[in-house]
């Protein structure tokens, strides 16, 4: 108990202003990092990976100083971490807390799992419209194949 | 239509598919027109279709246009490692629209980003012909009237078929009524049913296509090939189930027409051939037709 405590009181308090992303699915904080363009930011950032999680059973964190991300571009992480909570700190208080959501748009975030896609063969950014959001469906702009949860890969 | 890239059936609207069809009508009365004899159109073959390269060329050349391109990328700049946006990019200089083929899909929507001319894909791997299921398409109005309320058959490998996915894309605008015949490991994939489902529109799966003959409009034949199979066995035994003789379509209706987007290799034998039911050589010929409405169209010289 004192040392659930103990956690709590880290992960909430470590910033006085900013953002708290939370229950990141650990093998992904990396594409999080990537894709919220986080290893050029100059403020404060903490970013931890494989902490015990009652939830999860492992989990990532990352604390971004004096950022509070505007929805569409948060949502994209949405597709690497679906589990992922925003907690949004002022005056080291718990202002807000919400869930990501799976945006209709994704660009260059997903890898199309058709290995004969011209974004495979060429550089290319890729496009998907998300066409099921619970079962994660997504249609490539360029093949116009399903790329789906069971096949899905990041860039 | 003018300056709009075709790369997918959908790109175009209903009411745009029935504008090149008409369109196409009125060539076939009249092949022969100077109409493009200020353009030049480059046809970009990166993988070698004898027949739809020639079919293009011959609709550009009997409207008066010059041809420039490759026929197939070995004889292209592609060979020396060139990207395909860079090769996009230089001809788009040269001409006045691309036509291209290419082994990958995606390869055509990618072109007609970067090219600063309309691209007509002729095919990007397996993924889409849009051309082809327009002529399908005109080939289906033209010898039943309309291409409203028909039941249509589809026979053969319908797994792998792009010209099969996508006329079935086209004609959930139509009402039609579809019957799918094909051996168990060759069947429509789900994702293509969706738009079927989505319309509420009615189709039969089966195995049997002499049961299925007497009820159809329209027989539209595709080759099953011996590497889709991964038992050669399971070719074996279904082989043969899938191949038109004449005598087969004997209990057919009046008004069925049997099409194939060719080639053919045994699918349908050559004594079905003498049949005038048999339509798929004159379905090629309207191929030339339809490729003539959309280069004059998004050209812009016809509206």
């Amino acid at each position: 108990m004192e040392k659930e405590d103990l956690r709590k009181e880290l992960k909430v308090s470590a910033i006085e202003n900013g953002t708290v992303i939370d229950h990141i699915p650990s093998k992904n904080v990396f594409q999080v990092i990537k894709i919220l363009n986080l290893s050029e930011y100059q403020n404060q950032l903490l970013i931890g990976t494989n902490l015990d999680s009652n939830k999860m059973g492992k989990k990532g964190i990352i604390k971004v100083s004096n950022k509070f991300f505007k929805s569409d571009e948060i949502n994209k992480i949405a597709l690497v971490a679906p589990t992922a909570t925003l907690i949004i700190i002022k005056n080291f208080e718990v202002v807000e807390k919400k869930k990501v959501e799976v945006p209709d748009y994704a660009e260059n975030i997903v890898k199309c799992f058709n290995p004969n896609c011209i974004t495979n063969n060429e550089e290319i950014a890729t496009k998907f419209t998300v066409i099921d959001k619970k079962e994660l469906k997504l249609r490539c702009h360029y093949c116009e194949k399903i790329t789906a949860r069971n096949n899905i890969s990041f860039r | 239509m003018k300056n709009k890239s075709l790369v997918s059936i959908n790109d175009f609207t209903r009411a745009e598919h029935v504008r090149i069809l008409e369109l196409a009508g009125a060539f076939e009365k009249n092949p022969r027109q100077h109409i493009l004899q200020d353009f030049v159109v480059a046809t970009l073959f990166f993988e070698p279709s004898t027949r739809t390269r020639l079919s293009f060329e011959s609709a550009a050349t009997r409207l008066g246009a010059k041809v420039i391109g490759f026929t197939d990328s070995s004889s292209s700049s592609v060979q020396k490692g060139e990207s395909l946006r860079d090769t996009i990019l230089t001809v788009s200089n040269y001409c006045d629209i691309i036509v291209m083929r290419h082994p990958r899909e995606g390869s055509a929507r990618f072109a007609s980003e970067v090219a600063k001319v309309p691209v007509i894909n002729a095919g990007d791997g397996a993924n889409q012909h849009p051309t082809q299921t327009l002529l399908d398409m005109y080939s289906i109005r033209k010898t039943q009237g309309s291409l409203e309320n028909l039941n249509i058959a589809f026979v053969g490998d319908l797994k792998y078929g792009r010209t099969v996915h996508s006329l079935v894309q086209a004609l959930c605008n139509y009402n039609t009524t579809f019957h799918f015949v094909s051996p168990l490991e060759l069947k429509l994939p789900s994702a293509v049913k969706i738009d079927i489902k989505q319309r509420n529109l009615v189709y039969h799966q089966s195995t049997d296509l002499l049961d299925v003959i007497p009820k159809v409009d329209i027989l539209y034949m595709t080759r099953i090939q011996k590497e889709r199979f991964s038992d050669p066995l399971d070719y074996e035994k279904v082989k043969n189930t899938y191949v038109l003789h004449n005598e087969m379509l004997a209990g057919a209706k009046p008004n069925l027409r049997v099409l194939h987007p060719l080639p053919r290799v045994n699918e349908i034998t050559t004594d079905v051939d003498s049949n005038p039911m048999a339509y798929y050589f004159t379905q090629a010929l309207n191929g030339v037709f339809v490729r003539q409405a959309l280069l004059a169209s998004i050209l812009g010289v016809v509206d």
